[in-house]
């Protein structure tokens, strides 16, 4: 069951971003910013993790869920450490993502070459 | 032809000679494409839970599993060719992000390992973590004034 709702929670979720693309012409980079930012404020009014307690997956892994890591990061760091959560919870609670996509963007780099088009 | 038309018939007539807007099919595709993805994702996230990790060590774990195999598939040619398939399915994805800080590192490294790999590799991650930090700081500074 869980399943099911993380592939139609995320299929939706993605929906969204393909009509945002072929109605407005904005380019993935603009896309990728609009949902971290988008996430990170539903994250920080509590709305967004009520769909990741409801789909799992299907929220956490489309863009929005790393805005609402952001978000949630600081939150908890200011609950723990005070003001200076403020500046330390966001990045830390998202290390994982960024240091595993730049760490492994690295190494492919590395390895391959550019593909011919 | 008669000449007599008016523009609305004129417009009638194109849109009727036009192909169908590919939107739904676009969409179709983003959502099985997509809806894939956060399943593979729930798969790797229940799998931690079975090893015993915690709510969130799963959901970063899920994040870091998904980051790798998209940036091998970058490497190896292939996500572009999903791209080309999925639109926002494989862009919308944590699996998109890699791919964007992936791809252009690949791309860049013939200008070197500094100005070229190492600055190109953030050309769209490095707004996404300006504003995703941002709005992060943004949402602390409320919290912690309401708290």
């Amino acid at each position: 069951m869980d399943y099911l709702k993380a592939f139609v929670v995320g299929g939706i979720i993605c929906v969204i971003g393909q009509i945002l693309i072929d109605k407005t012409k904005l380019t993935s980079a603009r896309i990728l910013v609009l949902f971290v930012v988008c996430g990170c404020v539903l994250g920080g009014l509590g709305w967004y993790q009520k769909l990741v307690e409801f789909a799992g997956a299907g929220a956490s892994v489309p863009l929005f869920g790393f805005g609402n890591t952001l978000a949630r990061g600081v939150m908890s760091e200011i609950d723990e450490a005070g003001a200076m959560g403020i500046f330390t919870g966001g990045l830390k609670a998202a290390a994982g993502g960024i240091t595993a996509a730049i760490v492994s963007a690295f190494v492919m780099a590395c390895i391959f070459d550019p593909k011919e088009k | 032809m008669p000449k007599d038309i008016t523009k609305k018939q004129y417009s009638n007539m194109v849109k009727k000679a036009s192909p169908d807007s590919p939107i739904i099919t676009n969409c179709l595709k983003a959502f099985f494409v997509g809806g894939i993805i956060c399943t593979i994702g729930q798969l790797i996230t229940n799998c931690c839970r079975i090893f015993g990790l915690s709510i969130e060590q799963s959901g970063n774990f899920t994040s870091i599993i998904l980051v790798i195999a998209a940036s091998v598939l970058t490497g190896l040619g292939l996500y572009s060719k999903l791209g080309k398939f999925a639109g926002a399915g494989s862009i919308v994805p944590i699996t998109g992000f890699s791919n964007s800080v992936t791809a252009p590192a690949i791309e860049f490294k013939k200008e070197g390992f500094i100005l070229g790999l190492g600055a190109k590799i953030f050309i769209v991650a490095g707004p996404v973590i300006l504003y995703g930090v941002l709005t992060s700081i943004a949402v602390g500074i409320v919290y912690y004034i309401l708290s």
